[in-house]
């Protein structure tokens, strides 16, 4: 007897159940098969190859009329099934009502529609269906603008199809990294620097706050204030599974139409597969689990036993020239080790993930050629332990035995190239230790070997080693930290050499051996990123220790100081009210006047700071960054307006100077004082610059310090005028900003660099002043005060527990 | 039983970054990593009293802002050659919220 079967939506599920359950009972059922879209099933991944113009749409038909008709299949194309009648067992569509024995939903799922102002715009589509791809070609005339919201698979296809066909096109992305529920922040930089190099323009961290237009999209308007024009705007920011006739049905819904390991809604006859089911809480949005349902489903229908069981997916982006694969769980945790593989040249990325011997998890960009054998692997549990050395080489190198690193180079033929951004075989390095070099920079110099990229320094240490024997000696320079092998001096060099302009670029460009650096790397590369990108790199707190994170310095029982800027030490009552009117209120423990002219607040909580600087900002005081890697104080004493030995106005130049100089970063804290004549009382001579004024103008001494070490300043240059005084001490900070290592003093960088060379720099006046426009250009993005910025209700609330459970469940 | 309970929007709490929340007994903090985990820890370290939230976070590590002792998020264990731990607490993300297990903060307020 043949049985009554209603398939609601023929996608890739139901389609794939179709095949299965006629295999394996062709004359068993009667199939009446509903599809709201007005066609049949066609492989839906496949729309991005027709997007992009490499298919059409015939190509990617799954089923066309003949398959139905063969099989005797009632097609009701183009119409929604909009109520389940599940005690008279029938659908009911606009054609009327089609009873049922047995019920299948496969309705797929619907695209998240983020609820912003304009969405509802004509030009603003969707990425699910023919529809979607054939409004997305129609828009992407050359030169047309294009806006993807959702840097996720699906919004990147959307923007690599439609760039291909010549739109330019725009991906918002809210998170920090592309795809970052695949991929980790590594393998997200290399993917969105190829998206770049096609021209399509990321921006992470966007959150969408309006779209605009008036009878059809015009722009987007992110909360940054970011506008990006706009012809058509396709939203990709996730789906949901569309489960609503579900819910009307009264079938147990929760995200998705619950079902067990049979595929069985809480209705014996209805039963559910595909992106609209939830299983043991999980959903499903890749279609090889969607397969197995299937197979599932039919097997049950036609009275076996199968059961369903979820297996690992890896995912692909299927856009030409981008090669990433990700597989498996790939967090990192203890317990878990990783191995990352890193070739800067070629833009390879691979890291795998070990836990208990067994890998688990894989994610690897530009190289993904041995993608399905550790996906093998991770599916199989294998034990890698003997072969985990050589792991990351993949199936070519499986079985080989592990090398000694020094005899693999030693095995080396003489054309093996060494240094791939410089094309430097291992022959012409061998050429030039012969020929005297004795050391990593000889050889750089003489060959380029090492020179750019800077990871194949191992190696040409390693062929240095075997050349000369015992000769060699290995370098002392020290590396940043345990994440590089590089120098300070050396990242900040590639940084600006490779145009190196996020942290990940950091990383992944130098060979980082991390995945997000450590407490010694993370605060130094912050700052080389933002002292030598203002306009491009974002300031991370997240890179900053406690005291420049919080704005205010951390003291041994958890509580903060707060010390206001004062001008080159110059108070008035005003501003000495308000800080008493704070300390009082706030109950501060301990006010105490400061080595550099100041007032400092001991004793703040945490949680009270926003508050007492909104106070402090009212009387216009702001933060005198007493906390800082930055320009602290300039001290002043009372020079000509008031002191009988004055020569010049050391308050006023020092006022200036602060005014100038404050809210700077720098490689470590920058004391400044000046004094109105040699007596000195300002205590110049032992300040990161310091300047006496005499008679004939403005000495200008720098590297002085009063600290563990104490050093009297070197005298640089002697300034004429006060605004010649300023320039130069401007000039001097910021190529200390460009050139020192992180925490170094100017002191020990002068040390390094020769105070010849600093006073060159400065003396010539085409190299000053280019010093000088670039510190006014980063002062643009970084003079702000940053005690205003978070005494902000939005930012304030950082400063407080984000939780109170003190008070529930006191029973 | 474990009773989850939910404190706060996983975007509260930046990426490899911390807040704190306020139990009767002092202040217990919730970390998220580069990988959106999530971690609970009494916020105080066992050297002297460092506020734990206010370190830099690294991998599943945190660095106290103190004196830069360093200890798993996983486990609470100090690393390296310090000793020392921190209790930990049950944390999870469900649906872009974070949820911490009450129950074990209860527990250690009777003890
Ligand atoms: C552009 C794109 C690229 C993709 N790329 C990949 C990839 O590379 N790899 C991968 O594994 N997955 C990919 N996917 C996901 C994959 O296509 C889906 O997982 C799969 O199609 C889901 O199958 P389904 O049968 O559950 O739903 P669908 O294929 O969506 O079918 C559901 C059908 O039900 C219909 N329907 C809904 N409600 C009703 C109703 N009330 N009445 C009648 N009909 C209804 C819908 O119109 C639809 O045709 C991609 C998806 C898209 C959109
Ligand atoms: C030749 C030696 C010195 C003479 C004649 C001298 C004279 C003076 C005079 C006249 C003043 C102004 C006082 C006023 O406010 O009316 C002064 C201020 C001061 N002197 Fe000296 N001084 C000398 C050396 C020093 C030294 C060596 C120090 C400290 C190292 C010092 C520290 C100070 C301080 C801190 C002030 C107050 C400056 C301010 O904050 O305005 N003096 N001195
Ligand atoms: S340094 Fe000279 S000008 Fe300044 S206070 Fe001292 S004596 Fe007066
Ligand atoms: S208090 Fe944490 S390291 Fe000292």
């Amino acid at each position: 007897m043949t049985q009554r079967l209603v398939v609601i939506g023929a996608g890739m599920a139901s389609g794939r159940m179709i095949e299965h359950l006629l295999d394996g009972a062709p004359e068993g059922w009667d199939i009446t098969l509903f599809n709201a879209e007005p066609r049949g099933n066609y492989n839906r991944l496949m729309l991005s190859p027709v997007l992009s113009g490499e298919k059409t749409y015939a190509e990617i038909v799954t089923h066309d009329d003949g398959f139905y008709a063969a099989r005797g299949i009632a097609c009701r194309f183009g119409e929604t099934v909009t109520r389940i009648d599940r005690a008279r067992k029938v659908v009911v569509s606009q054609g009327g009502e089609t009873p049922y024995d047995k019920l299948v939903i496969a309705t797929g799922s619907a695209p998240f529609i983020i609820p912003v102002a304009g969405r509802d715009l004509p030009g603003v589509v969707s990425y699910r269906d023919l529809e979607d791809t054939n409004a997305m070609i129609a828009a992407s005339r050359p030169g047309a603008k294009a806006v993807v919201i959702g840097g996720g698979l699906l919004g990147l296809e959307a923007a690599a199809g439609m760039a291909a066909r010549g739109a330019d096109v725009t991906v918002i992305h809210l998170m920090g990294h592309l795809m970052e529920r695949q991929l980790d922040p590594a393998a997200g930089y290399l993917l969105q620097k190829d998206l770049e190099r096609r021209g399509i323009r990321v921006h992470c961290k966007g959150a969408t706050k309006a779209i605009l237009g008036h009878d059809r999209v015009e722009a987007v308007l992110l909360e940054d204030g970011t506008v990006y024009g706009a012809d058509l705007v396709c939203m990709a920011v996730g789906i949901r599974p569309e489960v609503r006739i579900a819910t009307d049905a009264a079938l147990d819904v929760e995200r998705g139409i619950t079902v067990d390991a049979r595929m069985r809604t809480s209705d014996p006859s209805i039963f559910a597969l595909g992106e609209c089911v939830e299983f043991e809480s999980q959903l499903f949005g890749l279609v090889a689990p969607l397969y197995d349902q299937a197979r599932v489903l039919a097997d049950v229908l036609n009275g076996g036993d199968a059961g369903f069981r979820p297996v690992q997916t890896a995912t692909k982006l299927k856009v030409t020239g981008c090669d990433l694969f990700s597989a498996g769980d790939f967090a990192e945790a203890p317990g878990r080790e990783e191995i990352v593989f890193r070739d800067p040249g070629r833009g390879i990325y691979k890291r795998l993930v070990i836990e208990n011997d067994r890998l688990i998890g894989a994610v690897m960009y530009g190289d993904t050629a041995d993608g399905n054998w550790f996906f093998q692997k991770i599916k199989e549990g294998t034990d890698v332990s003997a072969t985990r050395e050589t792991l990351i080489f993949g199936p070519a190198f499986a079985g080989g035995v592990q090398s000694d690193p020094l005899a693999a180079v030693a095995a080396l033929p003489l054309e093996a190239e060494i240094c791939g951004c410089n094309g430097v075989c291992k022959g012409r390095i061998v050429q030039a230790i012969e020929g005297g070099a004795t050391d990593i920079a000889q050889l750089r110099a003489q060959t380029k070997a090492s020179a750019s990229c800077g990871t194949c320094t191992g190696l040409v240490e390693q062929v240095l080693a075997l050349t000369l024997g015992d000769a060699f000696q290995k370098p002392a320079a020290q590396p940043i930290c345990g994440c590089s092998d590089l120098t300070h001096e050396e990242v900040r060099r590639l940084i600006k050499a490779q145009e190196l302009k996020s942290m990940p670029a950091v990383m992944q460009e130098l060979g980082w051996r991390t995945s997000c650096g450590c407490p010694s790397c993370r605060p130094a590369l912050n700052f080389y990123l933002l002292a030598d990108w203002p306009l491009d790199y974002r300031d991370d707190a997240q890179s900053r220790l406690v005291n420049e994170r919080l704005h205010a310095n951390i003291q041994k029982d958890g509580t903060f100081s707060v010390v206001p800027r004062m001008w080159g030490g110059v108070t008035n009552p005003r501003e000495l009210r308000a800080i008493a009117d704070a300390a009082e209120k706030y109950d501060v423990p301990m006010v105490k006047v400061t080595g550099g002219q100041r007032i400092d607040l001991l004793g703040v909580r945490k949680e009270d700071l926003p508050a007492i600087w909104a106070d402090l900002n009212a009387a216009g005081l702001v933060s005198g960054h007493a906390y800082s890697k930055g320009l602290r104080t300039v001290k002043t004493c009372v020079g000509s307006e008031f002191c009988r030995f004055g020569t010049q106005d050391s308050t006023g130049l020092g006022i200036a100077l602060e005014q100038r100089l404050w809210g700077s970063w720098t490689p470590h804290k920058v004391k400044l004082g000046v004094s109105g004549c040699p007596r000195n009382c300002a205590e110049a001579t032992c300040k990161d610059v310091g300047i006496v004024c005499v008679d004939s103008g403005y000495e200008i001494g720098v590297g002085g310090a009063a600290g563990m070490d104490v050093k009297e300043t070197q005298r640089l240059l002697k300034a004429g005028t006060e605004a010649e005084a300023i320039e130069i001490t401007v000039a001097f900070v910021q190529l200390y900003r460009e050139h020192a290592k992180y925490l170094d003093r100017p002191y020990k960088w002068i040390a390094k660099v020769g105070l010849d060379w600093v006073r060159d720099q400065i003396a010539d006046p085409a190299t000053r002043a280019g010093l000088i426009e670039r510190f006014d250009l980063s002062q643009r993005v970084y003079q702000k005060d940053p005690w205003a910025e978070r005494a902000r209700p939005d930012a304030a609330r950082r400063f407080r527990p984000v939780a109170d459970l003190s008070l529930e469940a006191a029973e | 039983m474990t009773i989850w309970i939910d404190i706060a929007a996983l975007d509260d709490i930046p990426q490899r970054g911390a807040r704190t929340v306020r139990t009767a007994q002092g202040c217990v903090a919730v970390f998220r990593t580069f990988d959106d985990r999530v971690f609970a820890l009494d916020d105080r370290c066992p050297h002297k009293g460092g506020p734990l939230s206010d370190g830099i976070v690294h991998g599943h590590a945190v660095t106290c802002p103190l004196h830069a002792w360093v200890f798993s998020l996983e486990t609470g264990m100090a690393q390296g050659a310090d000793t020392g731990a921190v209790a930990t607490y049950p944390a999870r993300v469900e649906a872009g919220r974070v949820l911490i297990d009450a129950e074990r903060l209860m527990a250690r307020r009777v003890a």
